[in-house]
């Protein structure tokens, strides 16, 4: 039904941390492994070895750059994938009802034999989160590893989503965000996390850490400052001897 | 957005086909026998046609009827629900017409009013989309009722109602066209609230991929932008005023009023070639690219 819930009791998301995230790509690869071996239509390449491939991927890292009006710019790793919003437009768009949001945890999801592959809920989504596949003709999205969190033939370490599983540098978090004491909500609280383009109203449930303010190379050498800097062109006996030097 | 040919096709041909059914509907003109089947035969060649064209670009077009469930919520599927509500009326109505010889008056009206509707239901699916800020204006389902209708009416050969309507519909095209130019801006998207990062001029860096992938091929559409404006004064030129000169010339018969009918059609492709070219997805700020 694409018809969304008033209220979830739980929202499960993501917690992205930007200052730690180091761009590896390796949530993109688990994401895209696990999410071709298990549940629904596999996520297909087009051309993948020639010379213009393309493929789905329920997440990807952008890279962007913030430059200070004075100092160094610095750059920043983006991970993206579906924020599985309270107020999701993508969901109330379909035709079908195969895009829903669950009532019991707020997770947004394709149903993948109900899906005619119109494209529309793509076109409804700000935040690039749906790609259709090339291959299959439905909609891909991320599902939050629902096959992973609430499975119970995986131990215990590894019911959470593969790309928090993954990230070796733990810049992603997994965790109820309706509870305020779950630790994704600390951590949000603590870290000010904000939520993505907030004046489209879409009320995500993932939340953003910004990067922390880099440090600066403080001056290490106090007499440093009492030393000239070696003169460009030497004057006197030492620019004649340069000049003699050039001559031989 | 990436301007399909099939969704081009839809949009200008359903709305014609519409636009001559609602007529039809009204008892303009009043046609009975063989005259009043080569127009019914025209409308719904035309909005059949337009709906059949927008079924190719479905992944799954065998499971269509799914579509028709999520009235309460979806525009595409109250879309759905009008256009067969109204070709079904509609058709009741045309047979009284072709072989009966009578108008069902009130099947009539009511066809037209669904007729409406379906022009309406189409143009609220681009409406609707906050994602799309040139297409996420009022002005947005009066063009498409305005083409509609003006498309219609030069159709059923009203060329008066026609002249007006097409003069009213350019007035509204104009100012979707200028009202649109600056939604993007006003709605306040820029790559710093898409991202939420700050202290500095923010710039997209690296992409996430080398190649392209399916929503830039959808969503990020800019070749062919630099047309865009003789792009506008054709579509204006042969959409709306050629066809209101042809139609005012006194005496006009059918050749000229075939020729306004084509110039019509040919000037409207071009329009909606704009509307789905020219309009930018926000998501396009996550590529570095407002498109
Ligand atoms: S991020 Fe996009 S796909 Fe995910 S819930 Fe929000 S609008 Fe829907
Ligand atoms: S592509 Fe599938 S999930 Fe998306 S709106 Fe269309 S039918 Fe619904
Ligand atoms: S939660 Fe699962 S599906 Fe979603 S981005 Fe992470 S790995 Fe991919």
């Amino acid at each position: 039904m694409t018809s969304l819930p008033k209220d979830t009791p739980r929202k499960l998301g993501l917690v992205i941390d930007l200052d730690t995230c180091v761009g590896c790509q390796a949530c993109v690869i688990a994401c895209k492994g696990w999410n071709t071996e298990n549940y629904g239509a596999p996520l297909s390449d087009q051309d993948p070895y020639g010379a213009d491939p393309s493929g789905t991927f329920l997440n990807r890292v952008h890279g962007y750059e913030i430059t200070p009006d004075q100092g160094a710019a610095q750059l920043v790793h983006f991970p993206k994938s579906c924020l599985h919003c309270e107020d999701a437009p993508c969901v109330t768009v379909c035709p079908t009802g195969a895009s829903y949001k669950r009532a019991e945890d707020g997770i947004v999801l394709v149903n993948e034999t109900d899906c005619i592959g119109c494209g529309l809920c793509a076109w409804a989504c700000p935040y690039g989160a749906r790609e259709m596949d090339q291959t299959a003709g439905v909609m891909k999205k991320c599902t939050l590893c629902i096959d992973r969190i609430y499975n119970e033939n995986l131990p215990e370490q590894d019911r959470e989503p593969a790309c928090v599983r993954t990230c070796p540098a733990g810049a992603r978090h997994f965790g109820d965000l309706a509870d305020p004491d779950s630790a994704v909500s600390q951590l949000v609280a603590e870290r000010g996390g904000f939520d993505l383009m907030p004046e489209m109203g879409t009320k995500p449930v993932n939340k953003y850490l910004p990067p922390r303010p880099k440090d600066r190379l403080e001056e290490t050498d106090i007499l440093a400052p009492f030393l000239d800097p070696v003169a460009d062109s030497p004057q006197g006996f030492l620019g004649w001897l340069d000049r003699a030097l050039d001559r031989l | 957005m990436h301007p399909a040919p099939s969704v081009i096709l839809f949009t200008t041909l359903s709305g014609l086909g519409f636009g001559l059914l609602i007529f039809l509907g009204l008892g303009f003109p009043p046609v009975t026998g063989w005259v009043a089947f080569v127009f019914f035969l025209i409308a719904y060649a035309l909005s059949v046609g337009g709906l059949l064209a927008s079924t190719f670009h479905l992944g799954h077009p065998e499971r269509a009827l799914k579509a028709f469930s999520q009235w309460r919520t979806s525009w595409l599927s109250r879309e759905a629900w009008a256009a067969v509500a109204a070709l079904v009326t509609m058709g009741l109505y045309a047979l009284g017409a072709v072989f009966f010889g009578t108008h069902l008056v009130p099947l009539g009206w009511i066809g037209a009013a669904l007729s409406l509707a379906t022009i309406f239901t189409t143009s609220m699916i681009y409406t609707q989309l906050g994602s799309v800020p040139r297409w996420n204006q009022l002005l947005t389902p009066l063009h498409f009722l305005s083409a509609a209708l003006a498309g219609g009416a030069l159709l059923a050969g009203q060329l008066l109602v026609a002249a007006i309507l097409l003069l009213v519909a350019l007035m509204i095209q104009l100012g979707h066209w200028s009202v649109g130019d600056k939604r993007f801006a006003e709605a306040g998207h820029t790559i710093a609230t898409a991202t939420g990062l700050s202290g500095g001029q923010v710039r997209a860096f690296s992409p996430p991929h080398t190649g392209s992938n399916y929503l830039l091929r959808e969503m990020v559409h800019v070749v062919g932008r630099k047309h865009a404006r003789k792009l506008r004064i054709l579509a204006a030129l042969l959409g709306y005023g050629l066809p209101l000169v042809l139609v005012l010339v006194p005496g006009a018969g059918h050749l000229l009023g075939g020729l306004a009918i084509l110039a019509h059609v040919v000037g409207m492709a071009a329009s909606r070639w704009l509307f789905f070219a020219e309009a930018e997805h926000v998501v396009g700020l996550y590529y570095g690219k407002r498109g």
